[in-house]
């Protein structure tokens, strides 16, 4: 099964086992069904709670927060990542402050779906990845899509968290497989982590989401096959707040899609420097996109974003010196 | 659909308790603004000193069920709701027995259905999800979103009545039309009127001039309860700032403050009813003066935040 039809499977389950699930967003009903037609067949099963909207992402995510506030539950689709900053007054100031701000627990339960990411040649108000943006927002929790973990069970994670959550959707993802990995690696699964790894001891841990999770297993294979370097992806599905047991190593890599400059790994880097500082024999590093734009033109777009030969090259130089 | 009340020259005479719960806000901003003074209050506040009319005019307009939708001026609208100055004033002050622990203070308050934060406009969209909730769950429920004129100029305003319009929620917007925004009149922030805004979207006006509660409520009254079946409205009620801003930042000239001190509901409702007024006005001070005393003495509030 592609991503794409998990995630839309998991939609179909949720709006079937739950009355008070509305979804909404633009362009969602069929037969159009979205714009990456992730809420392809929903609007016909449930048509009184799969809600296509003006263009209008800030009233979208406000209704939302008012469904939630009544003890509904309620997905949003945003039509590209990007424009979640036009829905960012009403995540940070009042969903995720509704919170805790009125003195005693609110529980809010809503997700607001952003597929984000470069790769495709849509440009720079198409291709971004907002993570960052959204980080160290008290009472907004971040997940990311990823080919290792069930949609389903991360939507009814976020859903029963009580706090509002992004749920990052790398549309370079919607038309991989799940749960597939090449031997000799194998994958497991650990709360909410997914560590892809081979038997050998790891000269070094890469934390990456969902989105660059392939690009990092290409790299992970050409630095075994070529360098003898072992290393241990580890992909969380919750990137904020940032939890996960890292495995001993003396090296840690951050990788994800975002342009440098305040990012999540920069965040990731200062939680694994605070609690293992001294088992490491370096800094963390970090592997991200340019500090740019994300260009149209397929040629210079490739020389922005992170790439496998883009990890593969920083991991040797940091290891081999 | 525009409508005007006239105002009446000589106020026709309000009910007792309409005029308390008015004296009772009044009463409670003043102390505000002498607790502020002697520097017993953190922060900022900003009072709703001359349009007190406006929440106690809606108050049996709604009922418990509804939700209310307040903004950064909001005593008024919590008081005229909860008659609960103790909670507010705690609420305020940082003390124990405060409605949300202190942590919300003046302008982040929530109670029952009862919910004020204090970006401008964002509220709009919220109120339409709570009135689609309610149009399913409750039939016959409202959400009622108080505004100023200044906030007229927020995009959420229009992206959340566009909705409220298209979908037929029951949303009943009211606004506090008090001809200035923070520093800035009306004349210098909003292009064509409110009456304008409601009809491009296909949304009923209804334009409240004075304080003549129970022309106002029979007015109203149908509308609000077209509102409660899908027909949407925004209610514009003209008043005025008597006050600061928020504590002592009012840059208007002595003439625009003479304006707003004649335009007073409470200078044009005492010329004619004195004697009702003065007996009134002493009981709300007081209660407002032993509230104040008690909660002072109070030990402060505490919050555990998660
Ligand atoms: C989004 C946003 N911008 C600015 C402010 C600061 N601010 C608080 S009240 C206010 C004026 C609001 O004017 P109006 O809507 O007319 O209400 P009034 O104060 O007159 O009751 C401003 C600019 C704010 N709270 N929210």
């Amino acid at each position: 099964m592609r991503v794409a039809e998990d995630l839309n499977a998991a939609l179909h389950r949720l709006m079937d086992h739950d009355p008070g699930l509305y979804v909404l967003g633009e362009d969602v009903l069929d037969p159009y069904g979205g714009a990456f037609k992730i809420t392809r067949g929903l609007s016909t099963r449930f048509p009184d709670r799969v809600l296509t909207t003006p263009i209008s992402e800030s009233a979208i995510t406000g209704v939302a927060a008012g469904l939630a506030l009544s003890g509904d539950r309620a997905i949003v689709e945003i039509m590209f990542g990007d424009f979640a900053a036009l829905a960012f007054d009403q995540l940070m100031n009042f969903a995720a402050k509704s919170v805790s701000m009125y003195g005693t627990r609110v529980p809010m339960r809503m997700v607001v779906r952003c597929p984000v990411g470069g790769g495709r040649g849509y440009g720079p108000t198409h291709s971004q990845s907002p993570q960052k943006h959204f980080v160290g927002i008290p009472g907004l929790a971040l997940y990311e899509v990823s080919p290792f973990h069930d949609n389903l069970a991360v939507f009814e994670e976020m859903l029963w968290r009580g706090e509002p959550c992004v749920l990052f959707e790398d549309k370079v993802l919607y038309t991989r497989p799940m749960h597939a990995v090449e031997p000799p690696f194998s994958v497991e699964r650990a709360g909410g982590v997914a560590r892809v790894f081979l038997d050998d001891q790891p000269d070094c841990v890469i934390v990456a989401p969902g989105g660059v999770a392939h690009r990092v297993l290409a790299a992970m294979r050409s630095l075994l096959l070529e360098e003898e370097i072992v290393a241990t992806l580890l992909v969380p599905s919750r990137l904020y707040p940032f939890d996960a047991d890292i495995p001993a190593a003396r090296r840690v890599f951050v990788v994800e899609e975002s342009t440098g400059g305040g990012t999540w790994g920069a965040e990731v880097a200062h939680l694994v420097h605070q609690r293992h500082w001294d088992r490491l024999d370096g800094p963390v590093t970090l592997i991200h996109s340019a500090d740019s734009v994300i260009p149209t033109a397929a040629h210079l777009e490739r020389e922005v974003l992170v790439d496998a030969a883009a990890i593969h090259r920083v991991i040797r130089k940091v290891i081999r010196g | 659909m525009t409508s005007v009340l006239d105002r009446a020259a000589a106020p026709s005479r309000l009910d007792d308790a309409d005029l308390s719960l008015m004296l009772l806000i009044r009463a409670f901003e003043l102390k505000l603004l002498d607790l502020y003074g002697r520097g017993l209050l953190n922060g900022t506040t900003h009072t709703c000193l001359g349009q007190e009319h406006v929440p106690v005019a809606m108050g049996p307009l709604l009922g418990p069920a509804d939700h209310v939708f307040s903004n950064h001026r909001g005593h008024g609208h919590y008081l005229a709701r909860f008659q609960d100055p103790e909670g507010l004033l705690a609420e305020i002050m940082g003390r124990e027995g405060a409605v949300c622990g202190g942590v919300g203070g003046s302008q982040h308050i929530r109670r029952d259905r009862y919910l004020s934060t204090g970006v401008q406009g964002e509220s709009l969209p919220v109120a339409a999800g709570v009135a689609l909730h309610l149009k399913r769950a409750e039939p016959g429920g409202l959400a009622c979103v108080y505004i100023g004129d200044g906030t007229f100029g927020e995009g959420a305003v229009y992206e959340a009545l566009n909705i409220i319009a298209l979908w037929r929620l029951p949303v009943l917007v009211v606004v506090e039309n008090n001809g200035i925004a923070q520093s800035t009149p009306r004349g210098t922030h909003m292009a064509g009127t409110i009456g304008g805004r409601a009809a491009a979207f296909g949304i009923g006006h209804a334009l409240v001039e004075g304080f003549d509660l129970a022309a106002i409520r029979g007015r109203l009254g149908p509308l609000v309860a077209r509102v409660r079946q899908g027909t949407p409205l925004v209610a514009e009620f003209v008043t005025h700032r008597l006050g600061p801003h928020s504590k002592g930042d009012d840059t208007r000239t002595a003439r625009e403050l003479q304006e707003a001190r004649e335009g007073d509901w409470l200078g044009r409702y005492r010329a004619a009813h004195r004697d009702q007024v003065d007996r009134l006005e002493h009981e709300a001070r007081a209660w407002v003066d032993a509230v104040a005393e008690e909660v002072a003495a109070r030990p402060p509030s505490r919050w555990t935040s998660s």
